[in-house]
């Protein structure tokens, strides 16, 4: 080349697109250095809350005597529902969800009152001295019982293709069966919190700790009878949200805010973790119940499908939640014939709510339990019967929703992973163990995962995001999504690093503040880069189209002659520093900030029928799984876990493998340790960490290899062609669940398909052994090794 | 003024090099109210105010054999004055020779090890702990270390990864800028071992010469340094509470809200703080921490080593007590089953009296002992092994690790030829107090041990318990397991025993 420069051209800015950039709050976190909402530091004069709640899972509220609650020690006020200047309701669709429970508690946890006092410790002791009288009304606590009183937060739905009915009765083999999965507590490390502080003019600053600031905002705004614009919500990160903190904030929100303006002082709501765990919504258990007609290749020609979920006392987000379900029971498979019937049960417990998969998880476990029952019915590998069922590009490839798949990689993810896991070569050693050993038994399988990608919602899918460039040439970005350790901030800096050319180190991202982007969509669905990346680089683009125009004119050269690499500018055969440019550009009356808009683009669902292009694209990926399980106890072990996960092109490969591990834990949490329990009067009593387990350190598969798609990309036009991936690998945790189920199998030499619900707890498994055998007679549960 | 009640009220301990004193604090604050809320730290977080996920695990570090030792705790359930003559070291406290990230921190920032960053204080601390105890840790023993660290983030891999980084950090470190902080356990550095002569000089100064009282609204907080003194103490005020680790006390202030009135602590009393091994038995006394009474009873019965690791966690059993966990009594504790099965005795002390009493005598009714008011337990004998014993105890929980047990069994059985002379049956989780079995005893007493006595001491099991359905196991659960665990008993200690693989544990060893 002839550029002098060229040397310096090959240089590339540090951290743009596709680097490993660690996290931009790393060295914070280590430090104990980065802020969460609790720990700003309080301002002068500022009160904690505390919630009463309701000891009863339906009754009508006779007497609440708060004189004692009035009188504790360091007791300044006490709020009910009527002290709400504005509406008392915080539901995310539907308008079904009070603040405070009026005269009628829902459940049991149902927060009935607030007290605010000097110290967290005084109003929360004080909000135990009530006296209520209560009424009680019948309750409903679990899905069978509402599904036979016919009681829904919204209305059952139904969605068909093709005469599934008649292809059941043609098929030449049939199968029924039901299964049951439980709830799952989000367990976001650090508890619900808000801290409202009055401003000038009916003005309220909200900390929350949120994935959708505008949404807290707009309800904050109806609880104290003010517009929007008198509400900012703000918040720099959050410790963890999982989707617990997707509808749920707006509630604690809503009571610190409206005790601040009456008490016109800083009010903190922080729940202890019991509270957290008795207020707030989990993941919806479900109930399945399956009729699959197939033929003796094990190919599906119908399938009838129920699926009920246990909604709570309120729709919140169950509706959608639901609707997902059922655009997700086809998973990988071609669905030619199929019905999904979908009831939304309301019940008297917490409000079930998002958490990461949103339906998909539950789902997927209804289609691979089909699967695995065929396989097991017709003494065929799960692996073979998966790969008949699977999507046919060109062929069988449009979803029961209406859906064409247009990249169907899951089949080449498949076939490379059953290769490096040398899935067949451990399936036959391990079959070989439990012919020999009666106590230890191993299982392995294989599952693939395919999710769509957008909200279901389509309005939601829309973002912004502004640019500003100092004179320093320093860049500042912010955008609506929130930061819950996704590595969301680290990625949207490194596409606005990349297109100008820097270090990600000189782009700082700002605290999301509804000030600042009005109207984000929450930051959920695994959309928070493919939006807000977009909208950013929109804005970072716009801010370079004008660089570019103004240095070209200064250094007469053309457009097109102007490159912004490594940290520099180029025009022709002169170069300048990046701040030197925003330096001159300021000089000339450049404007140096810009805000970029996206939307996503193709989208056209029908929401009467139900069908339609609803997802922009598909992420894939795919697991294979091994463990141990003691057939004298039920416990068991995860012995190695192999991953497949297509990005598409990563645009941090570092972050993408901690969503895809850490997806994949949580979702064997669910399936296996996390074991939510409600007693006889509807009163859950796992409500913390000593009781309700998720997985530790040792839980995680002495071998583990989690490796990126390398062919990934995504064949829509994401950003840079990355693909989601901050819920597709929970699902990668199934292969656990049907590992487990392999190994039970074994006890009755694999002629007899297992009964194991979710989560697979050591009882649960054991309760399977034990009826294995039972149904097997003849089978002696342990026999010694001969010799 | 009087200067020396002022210094017996004043709860003293070194934060970041400087003396920090808590003068009329409430003896029931937590080290975590006083971080966050009076000091201002914001580092350590709270998770879940009970000790069971970490969020908030500080490090204390107290002089040990002449030098220093540095223990994981939960600041969250510790009362600030088990900070007395201490030093704390908490997330902030940390930092490289030169200023900047301590070996522990860089190891986690460049191992993608935390995201949402809630959870990574904690972590870090544990780590430091594990950092200055051990040289060259495994990945069990990694992962032994993290149990009591909750993340909801990551998956662990990165985390158990950088404590592994960790250490070839440190040895990039020249050594004469290494000092006590940066430098691991067992390092040969001069200049660290010069600071931490220093350190524990300091920590000596801090030593008290009088008894900590803090006379409280709520209550008095006594904190003698010898059991006469202890002893006397508890005679007068026989309704006090006696606070040993604080683990469960702890939870009742933080989670039940409840005042514990007058308080009697032992964690300052010498003669309660010892062990030894006698001709016979071994010896602990009640205010020996959980972590060290596992450490040598596991060298004289390795058959508790797994069961040890996975009782709670370490922060949790560095400041537990086996005499806290013994005189509380409860039900699901892992220790009482183990140690009844071992033919233990426990020491109770009044005045300057004594008795002892068989462990299992201990334990009347639900939450109920034998103890008499003024009683307190000041030492638990395990007797030493006996040729021809052999024991097993088996700890069944819904999560492998830091999880209360659904049920605990242990046996000992005392082999003659193919016989059984004697056995030793003890379980918890079975009855309202942990209990032997003593029809499934007599099932196997004086028996060929074959599997016609493995049946009937199955079967007796039905007459010892009626097992209750909760949230952590059913019934029909806990006696269905209790039975197979005889199972096993019989398939590893049988004629021909150990021919089978009855353990996961050896089976990830054979595979990893």
């Amino acid at each position: 080349m002839n550029d002098p420069l060229g040397s310096v051209a090959v240089d590339k800015a540090r951290g743009g697109v596709g680097a490993p950039v660690r996290h931009e709050s790393a060295h914070l976190h280590v430090r104990g250095a980065a802020p969460f909402t609790d720990d700003i530091p309080e301002l002068r004069g500022t009160l904690h809350a505390g919630f009463g709640l309701s000891s009863r899972p339906h009754a009508r509220v006779l007497t609440l005597d708060l004189a004692a609650v009035r009188a504790a020690p360091g007791v300044v006020a006490v709020l009910t529902a009527a002290d709400i200047p504005g509406e008392n309701d915080f539901g995310a669709i539907l308008r079904d969800d009070p603040i405070l429970a009026n005269d009628t508690v829902r459940y049991v946890g149902h927060p009935m009152f607030l007290v605010v006092a000097e110290s967290v410790d005084a109003a929360r002791r004080a909000a135990r001295e009530a006296a209520v009288e209560y009424e009680e009304l019948p309750a409903i606590l679990d899905i069978d019982e509402a599904l036979r009183q016919q009681s829904f937060v919204v209305p059952s739905v139904t969605l068909e293709r093709g005469d599934w009915a008649a292809a059941l009765a043609a098929a030449p083999q049939r199968l029924k069966g039901t299964i049951r999965l439980g709830a799952q507590e989000q367990f976001y490390l650090e508890g619900q919190v808000a801290y409202a502080v009055p401003r000038e003019d009916a003005g309220m600053l909200v900390y929350s700790s949120t994935q959708h600031p505008g949404q807290v905002q707009l309800k904050v705004a109806h609880a104290l009878g003010v517009d929007a614009h008198r509400v900012i919500v703000e918040c720099r990160r959050l410790g963890g949200g999982f989707g617990g903190k997707e509808t749920q904030p707006a509630q604690f929100a809503c009571a610190a805010a409206v005790a601040a303006r009456l008490l016109e002082r800083p009010v903190k709501l922080r729940l202890d973790r019991d509270d957290d765990f008795m207020i707030t919504g989990k993941r919806h258990d479900f109930r399945i119940d399956y009729e699959v007609g197939f033929d003796s290749g094990g190919r599906i020609a119908g399938l009838d499908l129920m699926l009920a979920s246990r909604c709570g006392h309120s729709a919140d987000l169950s509706a959608v939640v639901n609707d997902r379900a059922m655009a997700h029971v086809d998973n990988c498979y071609f669905l030619e014939n199929v019905r999904i019937v979908s009831h939304r049960c309301r019940t008297h417990t917490q409000s079930a709510t998002a958490f990461r998969g949103f339906g998909v998880p539950q789902a997927m476990m209804a289609v691979e339990t089909v699967v695995e029952e065929i396989a097991q019915h017709l003494g065929l590998d799960p692996v073979l019967v998966r790969r008949r069922n699977f999507y046919v590009p060109g062929v069988r490839d449009v979803t029961h929703h209406g859906m064409k798949v247009e990249d169907f990689v899951a089949k080449e993810l498949f076939d490379e992973l059953e290769l490096s896991a040398a899935y067949a070569a451990r399936r036959r050693a391990i079959r070989e163990w439990n012919a020999v050993n009666p106590v230890i038994k191993r299982g392995i399988a294989m599952t693939p995962v395919k999710q769509g990608i957008s909200f279901s919602t389509t309005f939601f899918n829309q973002a912004s995001a502004t640019v500003h460039i100092y004179t320093d040439g320093s860049v500042l970005l912010n955008h609506g999504g929130t930061e819950m350790g996704q590595g969301l901030f680290t990625k949207v800096a490194q596409v606005v690093a990349q297109e100008l050319g820097i270090d990600v180190e000189r782009v700082r991202v700002s605290a999301s503040d509804t000030s600042r982007i009005p109207n984000a969509s929450a930051t959920a669905a695994s959309s928070g880069s493919d939006l807000n990346g977009k909208a950013a680089q929109a804005a970072a683009r716009e801010l370079k189209a004008r660089l570019t125009a103004f240095i070209a004119e200064r250094f007469e050269v053309p457009a097109h002659a102007v490159r912004f690499e490594a940290n520099r500018v180029h025009a022709g055969a002169k170069v300048v520093s990046f701040g030197e440019l925003a330096e001159l550009a300021y000089m000339a009356r450049v404007q140096l900030w810009a805000s970029g808009f996206y939307k996503t683009p193709k989208l056209d669902y029908d929401a009467r029928t139900r069908t339609g292009r609803r997802y922009s694209y598909f992420a894939y990926g795919a697991a294979v799984s091994e463990v141990a399980v003691d057939t004298l106890t039920g416990e068991n072990r995860l012995v190695r876990t192999d991953i497949l996960h297509d990005v598409g092109r990563s645009l941090n490969p570092a972050i993408d493998l901690g969503q895809i591990e850490g997806g994949f834990v949580q979702g064997m949490g669910w399936l296996t340790t996390e074991d939510l329990v409600w007693d006889a009067s509807g009163r859950l009593c796992t409500h913390s960490p000593s009781t309700y387990k998720i997985p530790v350190a040792s839980d995680v598969p002495p071998e583990f290899h989690v490796k990126l798609y390398e062919r990934g990309e995504n064949v829509e036009d994401s950003v840079y062609r990355s693909k989601a991936v901050g819920e597709p690998p929970l699902m990668l945790a199934l292969s656990v669940f049907f590992a487990i189920r392999d190994a039970v199998a074994s006890v009755a030499q694999y002629r007899l398909s297992p009964r194991l619900n979710v989560p697979a707890t050591p009882q649960e498994i054991l309760q399977s052994v034990d009826e294995l055998h039972e149904r097997s007679p003849g089978e002696r549960r342990v026999r010694p090794v001969p010799g | 003024m009087n200067a020396d009640a002022d210094s017996a009220a004043t709860v003293r301990f070194l934060l970041d090099g400087e003396v920090t004193a808590l003068t009329d604090i409430a003896p029931t604050r937590t080290v975590l109210q006083v971080l966050r809320e009076d000091l201002g730290r914001t580092g350590s977080k709270e998770g879940c105010a009970e000790g069971d996920c970490g969020a908030c695990t500080v490090v204390v570090a107290e002089r040990h054999e002449g030098g220093v030792r540095y223990r994981a705790v939960n600041s969250c359930i510790q009362f600030a004055p088990s900070l007395d003559g201490k030093a704390l070291i908490t997330v902030e406290s940390l930092k490289g020779p030169d200023g900047s990230l301590h070996p522990v921190q860089q190891a986690i920032v460049d191992g993608h090890a935390s995201q949402c960053g809630f959870c990574t204080p904690g972590f870090v601390m544990s780590l430091f702990a594990l950092f200055k105890t051990r040289s060259a840790p495994s990945r069990q023993e990694i992962n032994d270390a993290l149990a009591g660290n909750l993340c909801r983030c990551t998956g662990y891999r990165p985390i158990v990864d950088a404590a592994q980084v960790m250490y070839e950090l440190a040895r990039s470190i020249p050594e004469a800028k290494l000092d006590w902080m940066s430098a691991p356990a067992g390092s040969r550095s001069v200049a660290a071992r010069g600071a931490e002569a220093e350190f524990a000089g300091r920590l000596a100064d801090l030593e008290r010469k009088d008894d900590l009282v803090i006379i409280h609204e709520g209550g008095a907080f006594h904190s003698p340094r010898t059991l006469s003194a202890f002893a006397s103490l508890r005679e007068r005020m026989p309704a006090a509470r006696i606070l040993a680790g604080g683990t469960d006390l702890g939870t009742w202030v933080t989670k039940q809200y409840r005042g514990l009135g007058d308080v009697l602590s032992i964690g300052s009393v010498a003669e309660l703080k010892r062990t030894a091994v006698t001709a016979t038995h071994i010896e602990i006394g009640a205010a020996v921490a959980l972590t060290d009474a596992h450490l040598l009873l596991a060298e004289h019965y390795p058959g508790l080593d797994t069961l040890f690791r996975r009782f709670a966690s370490p922060p949790i059993r560095n400041a537990g007590t086996l005499g806290g966990n013994i005189a509380n009594g409860s039900p699901i504790g892992d220790s009482m089953p183990c140690l009844i099965a071992l033919g233990a005795t426990v020491v109770l002390n009044r005045g300057a009296n004594r008795r002892e009493l068989p462990l299992e005598a201990l334990y009347l009714a639900y939450q109920r002992t034998a103890m008499e008011a003024g009683e307190f337990v000041s030492q638990v004998r395990v007797p030493l092994p006996q040729k021809e014993s052999v024991f097993r105890a088996w700890k069944i929980s819904k999560r492998f690790d830091q999880d209360i047990s659904t049920l605990c069994g242990a046996f000992m059985l005392r082999l003659d030829g193919g016989g059984i002379a004697e056995a030793r049956v003890a379980f918890g989780g079975m009855a309202a107090t942990p209990r032997r079995a003593a029809a499934c005893e007599a099932a196997l007493t004086r028996r060929p041990w074959n599997e016609a006595t493995r049946d009937a001491a199955m079967a007796a099991l039905a007459l010892d318990y009626q097992p209750i359905d909760d949230l952590r196991g059913t019934a029909r659960y806990r006696m269905k397991v209790a039975q197979n665990l005889l199972r096993r008993l019989w398939l590893e200690t049988g004629p021909g025993g150990g021919a089978v693989v009855t353990r996961l544990a050896d089976l990830r060893g054979v595979l990893a």
